[in-house]
């Protein structure tokens, strides 16, 4: 199980590194750079900030320069947020969007998983009709129709419950209050919903036509019974491998949900640095999601093993 | 009896057999699935309407009306300013543009982004999955270790590069999408070829000296083209999502042509004072996404013979 862990561990680096490689040289292949301003500045100041930032050497130096601090843990200084580190800024953003996401995850793992047992268990009757359509519309409509369809129900007209008027804030983060985390965790969270019940009921109605259910229906357990000690460990497999594939939607999905809500998180760095040609932060925030994305595909590749007795890692 | 008889007998039996292929009951078997029939004409519909657009409204894509900014669809109670204003079915948008004719527009933008990055991913996935699951041993594992690390890159970061590297390059939005979904392809083709590579008329086309690849093209990728079908069907709504993803961002489709992501992200920003200038760009786009769904479903119900 050590040496699993420890072969996947360098097993990342590789990929860490080509990430590393073809995000810094796409990104310099841009045309623009980070100084470049409306009135142009006096070529020796220019010169001057070049130099000082090393973009003046040839871009393989460059390379090299950068590569060797990374390896220091030396994400270099933010070209346009003057005074802050690439580190300082995702220091800030980080945590406001893993818990966004952490959120939004166990939200859609816990909901799908509900929804995606009740319908294989009502086959075919309206239960199932009902949650595969609701399924097939958070698959469909887009998270930023979602968003402000929602923002404008719940943030400006209000909902009416036992007579009295609730309103969720539409924007700001509030430090992670609750109030203020229901509608963006619900926005994000909506398709993973949808695509967690859809797995969960294809493989449950699988697994509750194989033998060893009928087995257990012969031996005359309880239909709970059945589905709680049996047919959900096996139904749940196809679930695990499916987490890689949620992370990486999660932190698409967050791009957009960071925008529309006002979240602080690094989502909304990103788009911001890519048009600005703010070199570091862009490295930055993209081996931030990479190694994040790495750390969850191993992490269910692990729970993958600890679910089915079949498989085993080394 | 003669042998007359017998032969009348075998060609009877012939008969029985005959028309019955693994093909012939997929498509049976779909045409009774009502969803992936209607889907299928609800989308040609769609189709027909965004190629003929320029000869359905009267109105070009393009054209602005400062004197109609903003008008709600013509079958809606408005005010007099409008209602002098013409037929605009669907209204106008923020600069008096028929939002009709522009929803169709953005329908070939969408449709085109979908289809043509699907086929892209799909050249690239069937030949890169078929030859790494055909030659075996080490050059699988290679290719397929590149496909994992390839798996886990933010991929959405990369074409946000790619799209700000060019300065939105219409081309390069298909090339950029499809490069980015024919992972998965390559996966399941891989998959698939695996187990018909063991099969005997394989092993027989290899005996009569067929070349690897002719084997490739000619006997493995014919065999594994159900779930690729049904892979497909569902890339396109993907891609779709993805182009408008992009476009509400900003970085899609440039004015004044449009996507349904571009009206859409549009439409949100006024949907409290002008409601259908989201409501039917999203329409649109959910019924086609809706569509591809159901069909994709249908393929795979329709040709998976395990039947539940």
């Amino acid at each position: 199980m050590l040496t699993y862990a420890l072969r996947r561990f360098l097993g990342a680096l590789p990929t860490l590194f080509i990430i590393v490689t073809l995000a810094f040289f796409m990104m310099r292949a841009a045309p623009g750079g980070p100084f470049d301003q409306q009135r142009k500045l006096p070529p020796e100041i220019e010169h001057n900030i070049k130099a000082a930032y090393n973009l003046d050497k040839p871009l393989v130096a460059q390379y090299g320069i950068y590569l060797g601090r990374l390896v220091k843990g030396d994400l270099g200084p933010s070209f346009k947020n003057k005074d802050f580190t690439v580190a300082q800024l995702i220091g800030i953003g980080l945590p406001v969007s893993v818990k966004l996401g952490l959120s939004a995850i166990t939200l859609a793992v816990f909901l799908g998983i509900l929804l995606g047992v009740w319908a294989a268990l009502r086959q075919n009757h309206w239960q199932d009709y009902s949650v595969m359509a609701l399924a097939m519309a958070g698959i469909t409509i887009p998270t930023f129709v979602t968003a402000p369809i929602l923002a404008l129900i719940f943030g400006i007209y209000g909902v009416h419950i036992f007579g009295q008027e609730f309103y969720l804030p539409v924007g700001g983060w509030n430090g992670g209050a609750v109030r203020n985390m229901i509608l963006p965790v619900t926005v994000l969270a909506l398709p993973q919903i949808a695509i967690v019940a859809r797995l969960t009921r294809g493989s449950m109605i699988e697994v509750m036509h194989s033998n060893y259910i009928r087995t257990a229906k012969a031996k005359g357990l309880s239909g709970a019974m059945i589905v709680w000690r049996h047919a959900l460990r096996a139904a749940l497999l196809p679930l695990v491998s499916y987490l890689g594939p949620a992370a990486a939607g999660i932190l698409t999905g967050s791009l957009i949900v960071e925008q529309i809500f006002g979240v602080p998180g690094i989502g909304r760095y990103f788009i911001q640095a890519a048009l600005n040609r703010d070199y570091t932060l862009v490295m930055g925030v993209v081996i931030c999601y990479a190694a994040l994305i790495i750390a969850l595909n191993f992490l269910a590749d692990i729970l993958y093993g600890l679910l089915d007795p079949r498989v085993r890692l080394s | 009896m003669s042998a007359l008889g017998e032969s009348r007998k075998a060609q009877t039996l012939e008969r029985a057999f005959a028309g019955r292929s693994l093909w012939a009951d997929a498509r049976a078997r779909l045409l009774r699935n009502r969803a992936a029939v209607a889907s299928m004409v609800a989308l040609a519909v769609i189709a027909l309407m965004a190629l003929l657009a320029p000869f359905l409204s009267r109105y070009a894509y393009d054209a602005v009306d400062y004197d109609l900014v903003t008008c709600a669809p013509n079958w809606w109670p408005m005010d007099a300013a409008c209602a002098a204003g013409g037929s605009h079915w669907f209204g106008t948008d923020a600069v008096g543009r028929d939002l009709f004719v522009r929803v169709l527009y953005g329908a070939r933008v969408s449709l085109a982004v979908g289809v043509i990055a699907t086929l892209v991913s799909l050249v690239i996935g069937v030949l890169y999955g078929a030859t790494a699951g055909y030659l075996g041993g080490r050059v699988d594992a290679a290719m397929m270790r590149i496909v994992d690390i390839l798996y886990s890159l933010p991929f959405i970061f990369f074409v946000i590069i790619l799209m700000v590297m060019f300065d939105r390059n219409f081309i390069l939005l298909f090339v950029a999408i499809g490069a980015v979904v024919w992972l998965t392809m390559a996966r399941i083709v891989r998959g698939q070829t695996l187990s018909a590579r063991e099969k005997e008329y394989i092993e027989a086309a290899r005996a009569a000296g067929v070349s690897p690849f002719g084997i490739i093209v000619r006997h493995i990728i014919p065999n594994v083209v159900g779930p690729v079908v049904v892979y497909v069907t569902l890339t396109v709504p993907d891609v779709i999502l993805t182009e408008s993803f992009l476009s509400f961002l900003g970085l899609g489709i440039q004015e004044p042509l449009t996507s349904w992501g571009v009206l859409i992200s549009d439409g949100a920003n006024t949907m409290e004072s002008a409601p259908w200038l989201l409501i039917f760009p999203a329409l649109f786009m959910a019924v086609t996404l809706f569509c591809f769904n159901f069909i994709g479903d249908g393929l795979r119900d329709a040709l998976d013979p395990k039947d539940y």
